[in-house]
């Protein structure tokens, strides 16, 4: 990573064959691991799935096919054939799975762009400045921290209303300690170091310091961390649905579909299975993803 | 009768890009009494050699060796219970870096003491006593309240006493000291040194030293092992080895030391870098920085002759013409 | 030894003091009239709602009523729930019990299965247990936990019909309550099966709670073990000739236990969030449960008390926990002067 921080004291952009020379060497150690592979390549999957849910999809969510309430899965029959069965009002459990792809990862997405630029600032400000200004943003994050992260997301959305977007900001500003903490770690580390004394020297501005100089080599434990954090937030996205405070019904989330399926679990146990089974695949390829991600981003387990 | 016999020892890592051979092809004999020294760089493959002996290397080494016995019994076929009954009691090791080398969770007095119960038996107040006798032994002042001591409380020279304590607490026969003194100042290293020396002394324990200090070796030593780049290139009595070093290597180095480049400009130094795992020569792994190298040299790798402790791998020995004697 | 624990303490104080201003602002977020969130009544009259502003001291500047609110936490009264009219704290305390007693089968059950498991697959590390093993463990943290809740309803309660599905025990027994936790209660209580009601009410329930802890105890264990296992003073004491037992076992796991602690620790907070599900989905009487509902029913009282009482509990441990940290490892506890 020396090289990038060489070219980041010096003015102009990176020059792309530095930039593209690094990328093959972290595909190389990312691809030793054959299960983050496996990950990423189901999560490519899911997202290609969620971009095209209208070519994908065998029917539309929302159609209620009255004579086929709560069928069991079956395929190759003459009526009432879905892959997943229907549920309580006949819709296609395979279809609403497949939109409610777009909903999770939007959900894990925003969350983690969120968390990402707003941790980042915090962090670095918190860094950057210590003192007065470090107390208050890291007693803050102190407290965020002492309750338990779905109680705070409650308690955010009782204030809110329920609904996806408010259910993501909840879940959001939960996160958010996890970020500024690790943010504003790496920084105090890095700002004891040579290259950044050199950039003072030098007459770089502290916004320069701050995002341009630092920043940059305190990435990989916060990509690691991005990537994880995207996995939990599917997985509270989900919980706040089956709770009924995240996305409300009808829209197909994969929580709330569970929970307005509840109360036919025993008799129709594909209405509440599948659901379940597409949070499970979508967080554990993330999940496995990410510990390829921390093995090829840890500079102790680079061999040259 | 020997203590320690072993012919041509290898030791194999599979590594990532590979088998690796840190280790090739030792011999050593070691009686009782005996005192000898191992020396070379880093990586020359000394300290691989004795955790061999030991059992101490991870499960991706593969040690070879024709003849691997102490005390008459295969080492190499030993079953690992078998092996624990020997090491720690009847053989010992003491390491590089004494403060990280004891367990910080637990006492002085208790670190001891474990050795004692799992090899002597000993009950309680027995092990107490011993255990005292010990760190008197070592030369460690006020011994009874230092039972109760934790690693972190101890300095470096003291923590390096604690080892040497725990490791002849059960009298071996023979002690293996693995660059006892790198880690520590110049001042406690010559306590230490003699420490071990005096030790070996009175109890009759045959001493293993590692090292890479010339030094140490010409005033402790009785044999030399010489090794590079895992290889063992010469071996002889200590008063032979330094008037009259066979090897180019070991020649090298001594006249590499300060003390000899009185009256010189510059101190001489070896041109090059020690062979890794990606570049070694065909032939004789030294023959690149030899400056007595001639074109045998480099087709074949000098076979060890010689017989006992006199030892060499080298096609032209270094000749010094009646000097030295 | 001892300033590290006032250290720990100090820190308590802003964090409770954050907490107390969020459950405070709470209220005074909530969309619409404060008033009539909290007096539970609408379209008042604007004698009445005068009068309940007034007697809900509601009238007075913000940080009045914040210090009132302080004033009243720190002496115990939580405030009165709106929905049943008994103080917020009286039914903390009555539900806290089952809650507490899931949480420690849980936490008992992701330590006695997930420790080892770390352990082995440290040891065996490379191997195909160690990669099962966390295989393993790595699915079982990325199941949502109220879907494996109902899975198992579904297997073990509804097709094969082994176990329980909801409550503490059997509505046919009516056992006293004397500590609150149930299986205690439950054998003083004499009652023939009542005992083994309670149990099997427990099995499932602890198993869904106790699954995520499991997974990250045994990841984190195997981690810390295979940082320690690389020590020197693990060589020394193989060196020694001890038997393997008793070098990973007690030399190399001490000192793994003492990361593998903060990380048990660190899992109070998880058990909470997971409690909430867990409870809903089982039924289950506790805080879990009742928070939600309390949500729900627009209780606003009872979620505000009970987000500082919960808020002060898993503090608490995590203060123990870190004294427990500094008894442990020998460098605090013993620093030399």
């Amino acid at each position: 990573m020396n090289q990038s921080t060489i070219n980041s004291i010096e003015s102009g952009p990176r020059q792309p064959s530095v930039l593209r020379r690094n990328l093959l060497e972290f595909w190389y150690y990312f691809s030793e691991s054959k299960t983050a592979v496996v990950g990423l390549a189901y999560l490519v999957g899911i997202i290609l799935m969620a971009i095209f849910a209208d070519f994908i999809a065998p029917h539309d969510p929302t159609i209620q096919y009255r004579d086929c309430l709560e069928q069991a899965p079956s395929w190759g029959g003459d009526k009432c054939n879905f892959l997943f069965g229907t549920d309580y009002a006949g819709r296609d459990m395979l279809s609403r799975i497949i939109y409610g792809t777009r909903l999770s990862l939007v959900a894990g997405g925003m969350v983690v762009i969120l968390c990402l630029s707003i941790g980042i600032v915090f962090g670095v400000i918190a860094g950057y400045f210590r003192g007065w200004v470090d107390t208050i943003i890291m007693r803050i994050m102190d407290t965020i921290l002492s309750v338990p992260g779905l109680l705070m997301a409650l308690v955010l959305v009782a204030i809110l209303g329920p609904g996806l977007l408010n259910a993501m900001i909840a879940i959001s500003i939960t996160y958010l300690p996890y970020f500024v903490r690790l943010t504003r770690a790496s920084y105090i580390t890095e700002n004891t170091k040579e290259y950044v004394v050199a950039s003072k020297v030098s007459g770089a501005g502290k916004f320069r310091i701050m995002f341009i100089t630092i920043l940059p080599n305190c990435m990989a434990p916060l990509i690691v961390q991005a990537t994880l954090s995207f996995s939990t937030a599917i997985l509270d996205t989900a919980a706040l649905g089956f709770l009924g405070m995240g996305a409300q019904p009808p829209t197909p989330e994969w929580g709330t579909l569970i929970a307005e399926n509840r109360d036919l679990m025993l008799s129709a146990p594909w209405t509440v299975t599948f659901p379940g089974l597409a949070i499970l695949l979508a967080v554990l390829a993330i999940n496995l993803m990410g510990d390829g991600l921390r093995d090829a981003l840890d500079p102790k387990m680079k061999r040259s | 009768m020997s203590l320690l016999e072993i012919r041509n020892l290898s030791v194999d890592f599979q590594t990532v890009s590979g088998s690796f051979r840190a280790v090739d092809g030792v011999n050593l004999d070691i009686r009782e009494t005996d005192i000898l020294a191992i020396v070379g760089e880093s990586g020359s493959g000394k300290s691989v050699s004795m955790l061999a002996v030991m059992g101490l290397l991870p499960w991706t080494a593969k040690i070879t060796a024709d003849i691997m016995e102490f005390e008459g019994r295969d080492l190499l076929t030993i079953s690992s219970r078998e092996r624990r009954k020997i090491i720690g009691q009847d053989i010992s090791m003491i390491f590089q870096e004494p403060m990280s080398s004891l367990n910080p969770c637990f006492t002085v007095g208790f670190q001891i003491g474990e050795t004692l119960k799992e090899h002597l038996g000993m009950d309680r107040n027995a092990r107490k006593i011993r255990s005292i006798e010990l760190l008197e032994l070592v030369g460690i002042p006020a011994p009874e309240e230092r039972l109760k001591a934790f690693p972190h409380q101890l300095s470096g020279g003291m923590s390096q006493r604690v080892m040497i304590a725990m490791a002849i607490a059960c009298s071996p026969k023979l002690l293996i000291a693995d660059e006892p003194t790198t880690a520590l100042d110049v001042t406690i290293q010559a306590q230490i040194i003699d420490l071990l020396v005096s030790l070996q002394n009175d109890k009759g324990m045959a001493l293993v030293l590692i090292t890479h200090d010339m030094g140490v070796v010409a005033e402790t030593a009785k044999q030399v092992i010489v090794m590079y780049a895992g290889q063992q290139v010469e071996q002889q009595e200590v008063e032979g080895l330094f008037s009259t070093p066979r090897h180019p290597y070991t020649n090298a180095l001594l006249n590499a030391l300060p003390e000899r480049s009185l009256g010189l400009d510059r101190l001489p130094t070896i041109e090059g870098v020690v062979p890794g795992a990606g570049d070694r020569p065909n032939g004789c792994l030294f023959s690149p920085r030899c400056e007595f190298a001639q074109d045998d040299c480099e087709a074949q790798i000098p076979p060890l002759v010689g017989t006992g402790t006199n030892t060499l791998r080298c096609f032209h020995p270094v000749d010094h013409g009646g000097h030295g004697e | 030894m001892f300033s590290f624990v006032i250290r720990r303490v100090a820190l308590l104080v802003p964090i409770f003091f954050g907490v107390t201003l969020i459950s405070f602002g709470f209220i005074r977020m909530l969309p619409g009239d404060p008033v009539a969130a909290l007096a539970g009544e609408r379209d008042m009259t604007p004698e009445r709602h005068a009068e309940m502003m007034a007697r809900l001291g509601l009238d007075k500047p913000a940080w009045e009523q914040y210090f009132d609110y302080v004033w009243k936490l720190l002496h115990g009264d939580f405030g009165t729930s709106v929905l049943t009219n008994r103080p917020v704290l009286d039914e903390f305390m009555e539900l806290f019990p089952a809650t507490l007693e899931l949480g420690m089968a849980a936490m008992l059950l992701a330590i006695i299965i997930g420790l080892p498991i770390g352990i082995f697959a440290a040891v065996k590390r490379g191997t195909f247990y160690d990669q099962g093993l966390m295989g393993l463990s790595l699915v079982g943290y990325s199941m949502p936990i109220f879907w494996w809740g109902l899975l198992l309803i579904i297997l073990f309660g509804g097709i094969w019909g082994l176990t329980p599905v909801s409550g503490r025990i059997s509505f046919l027994f009516d056992v006293e309550t004397v500590t609150g936790f149930l299986l205690i209660d439950s054998l003083l209580s004499g009652e023939e099966g009542a005992f083994a009601s309670a149990v099997s009410h427990m099995i499932l329930p602890t198993i869904v709670l106790g699954t995520i802890p499991l997974a990250i105890i045994a990841r984190q264990t195997r981690s810390a073990m295979l940082e320690v296992l690389s020590e020197d003073y693990v060589r020394t004491a193989r060196a020694k000739g001890l038997s393997p037992l008793r070098v990973y076992g007690l030399h190399a796991l001490r000192n793994a236990m003492i990361t593998v602690i903060t990380v048990i620790g660190l899992q109070v907070g998880t058990l909470m969030a997971g409690a909430i599900l867990t409870e809903t989905i089982f039924s289950w009487p506790g805080i879990g449960k009742w928070i939600i509902f309390s949500v729900f029913s627009r209780d606003y009282y009872a979620v505000q008390g009970g987000l500082v009482l919960i808020a002060m509990m898993i503090m608490s441990v995590n203060l123990v926990v870190d004294i427990l940290y500094g008894l442990i490892n020998p460098r605090i506890l013993h620093t030399s002067s």
